[in-house]
């Protein structure tokens, strides 16, 4: 079998794998570290003032920093309920 | 002015407490004055595989509550006049450690004129490990080639980079990556990520690859830092790397597979 090996394709190896997958995971967990510590605290408060006005659950608002080259960017999403 | 070095990981099992025995012997082996700190408050092990097991009789944490004095405590090796241990307390609390308290020890460590002070921090991100990132003035993370090792490693570099005395003050902790049980055979057959992989993740300058080795345990179980082990690959690589932290240009050792003849491909032996 160890003849056969030799000239079989080369598929992509595990070791591969774990570096795409690594490399993914890493740059994703950087970006939220990067990100300013208020992030968690404006989401909470801006739930807060949104259920004085509509019931909502808590994962209906969304709120993202991206950066656009020199500014950021950030994006609230709010989903309200059909009424 | 002593050097501050903490070796850390963030996964536990990866090679800290053999990393941190082996340079500090190594430092030390190389004429330096230097003291090895075990931070695993509760589970301390670095008297183990510096083999001072029998002889600690009070630790870091009655330094830092005042139970004894730091000559009291401190370990001296046999091996090596300029080289001192000082163990983790088996009992107490790991809120034992307050940064006033580390703080202190560590300056009256200097005072005594250690050169440098290794400090060996425990798995995690708790407090024993928090503070020993917090004094360091460079940091030795060690890494395995495998993702849940590397995931760590990036995650304490996000610590040292964010919550260290350095960084606080606007200055940055000097990073250096030490790759442990590394096995070229798999790095080539593809089924482990390579040096240039995990270098490339992480992005932080290689300072040595220590191959997976029977002379770790070995070490271990006798208590002797395996860089003793002169003769060994482990050992070898590990005064390599200790070298390079001291400012040497050496080439990366043991990390090429030994070529396999045609034949023995062919025949599929030797794996």
């Amino acid at each position: 079998m160890a003849f056969f090996g030799l000239f079989s394709s080369k598929q992509k190896t595990s070791a591969a794998a774990a570096k795409e997958r690594l490399q993914i995971l890493i740059s994703h967990e950087r970006q939220n570290r990067e990100g300013p510590d208020f992030l968690p605290d404006l989401q909470r408060e801006i739930l807060d003032v949104v259920k004085k006005y509509v019931a909502i659950r808590d994962d209906q608002v969304a709120i993202r920093l991206d950066r656009v080259g020199d500014s950021s960017v950030l994006e609230l999403n709010v989903t309200l309920p059909e009424r | 002015m002593a050097t501050v070095v903490t070796v850390t990981s963030g996964k536990g099992g990866v090679g800290k407490t053999t990393s941190s025995a082996a340079l500090a012997a190594g430092l030390a082996k190389a004429g330096h004055r230097t003291v090895v700190i075990d931070f695993d408050v509760g589970l301390r092990n670095l008297d183990l595989i510096m083999g001072v097991e029998r002889r600690v009789v009070f630790d870091f944490v009655n330094v830092i509550s005042g139970e004894a004095t730091l000559n009291q405590a401190l370990i001296q090796d046999k091996r090596m006049e300029n080289l001192s241990i000082l163990a983790a307390s088996q009992t107490k609390d790991k809120d034992a450690l307050s940064e006033e308290g580390v703080g202190q020890v560590l300056d009256q460590l200097a005072d005594m004129g250690f050169e440098y002070i290794v400090c060996d921090s425990p798995a995690g991100i708790e407090r024993g490990a928090t503070m020993a990132l917090h004094f360091a003035d460079h940091a030795v993370i060690v890494t395995n080639p495998e993702v849940s090792s590397v995931r760590d490693s990036d995650r304490i570099l996000g610590i040292l980079q964010s919550k260290s005395k350095r960084a606080k003050e606007g200055g940055k902790v000097q990073e250096h990556l030490l790759i442990t049980r590394y096995d070229p055979v798999r790095v080539d057959q593809g089924e482990m990520l390579s040096k240039e992989d995990v270098c490339d993740i992480l992005a932080v300058k290689l300072i040595g690859v220590i191959p997976e080795s029977k002379a770790v345990l070995k070490a271990s179980n006798t208590g002797v830092p395996v860089i003793l082990d002169e003769d060994s690959d482990a050992g070898k690589a590990y005064s390599d790397a200790v070298a390079r932290f001291l400012g040497d240009d050496r080439p990366l050792r043991f990390v090429t597979a030994k070529k396999q003849g045609l034949l023995s491909r062919i025949l599929g032996g030797g794996d």
